[in-house]
């Protein structure tokens, strides 16, 4: 993976999968540490403690096609490897939150990549899921909820050209500029 | 910063468009995108990116693009699949031209692009 972007991606294909309903995705910045964190928690099925313990192996997985998982450990490794931290926890029935910390500097660390164009596939591809997503530094911070575009539109889905565009646009200025060009 | 109030006023304004939009849901073309790491790594976004711009430039409203999970043929990722007409094809090793080019000759012209269908890449 070139960008952190694609692992949240990845992961939260891992949520969907999952059959989860809300989708909870933060990424919190501390400039003036030099750190910055990235979590993803859902309302999907879980999974127990075996299966937790085993998650980040990759020769774990769900899928029925072949034996080799490579989403979490890839992430995991992304974290760890500038110094960072990964952490993983869930609950049969509940959900799944996966946390990953990265230090902002370090020479390892990969690039947030197109974070916004992300967030845009996943809210208007998935219609029926819902998403709060959060991104908050020391100076600022900006929200989008799905639940709220949805009460406004009633009928009309996410994946019309004119609100695709708003979506677009909102993502940018109310997210993406809180670390624009930054991470 | 962007507001809630643009919204209602994009939805009051599309109230009035909505009517004349759903029609041609019959011969719909849907296209899926495989999108589980092994797409994702080997370059899916781009190509559903552009799948989605040619189809906003082109204002193709009979056409669904979405996104699936692993197809199952990670090594030939990004895979695009088309179901037109009844017919599925499965396009392998996916560039966003290449898609572009699928759009225009096999989702609006109906000519298949066979140079990129699997049974000539795997």
């Amino acid at each position: 993976m070139r960008e952190l972007a694609l692992n949240v991606l990845d992961i939260t294909e891992n949520s969907l999968s999952a059959g989860a309903k809300l989708i909870r995705i933060a990424l919190d910045i501390r400039f003036s540490a030099d750190t910055f964190s990235i979590c993803i928690e859902d309302d999907g099925c879980g999974m127990d403690a075996e299966m937790l313990a085993r998650v980040t192996d990759p020769f774990t997985t769900t899928r029925t096609t072949r034996k080799v998982g490579m989403g979490l450990p890839l992430f995991k490794y992304s974290a760890e490897s500038t110094g960072g931290r990964f952490d993983i926890r869930s609950e049969k029935g509940k959900g799944t939150r996966v946390y990953a910390e990265y230090r902002i500097g370090h020479i390892d660390r990969i690039p947030l990549g197109d974070f916004g164009g992300v967030i845009l596939q996943l809210v208007t591809m998935n219609t029926g899921v819902d998403f709060v997503v959060t991104v908050r530094s020391e100076e600022a911070e900006g929200e989008l909820d799905t639940r709220a575009f949805r009460e406004v539109l009633g009928d009309v889905p996410f994946t019309e050209p004119e609100v695709r565009a708003y979506i677009k646009e909102y993502i940018q200025e109310n997210l993406v500029t809180i670390y624009g060009g930054r991470l | 910063m962007k507001s809630l109030e643009e919204l209602r006023a994009l939805r009051e304004k599309m109230k009035s468009q909505t009517d004349n939009r759903s029609v041609a849901s019959g011969d719909e073309t849907v296209i899926k995108v495989g999108m589980a790491t092994c797409g994702i790594a080997a370059g899916a976004r781009p190509v559903l990116d552009a799948l989605l711009d040619e189809a906003d430039k082109r204002n193709l409203h009979n056409v669904s693009i979405s996104q699936t999970g692993c197809i199952g043929m990670c090594r030939l990722e990004p895979i695009v699949e088309v179901y037109k007409e009844g017919n599925k094809y499965t396009y392998v090793h996916m560039t966003p031209e290449k898609a572009r080019k699928v759009m225009v000759e096999h989702v609006v012209n109906g000519n298949v692009c066979k140079e990129f269908l699997v049974g000539e890449n795997s």
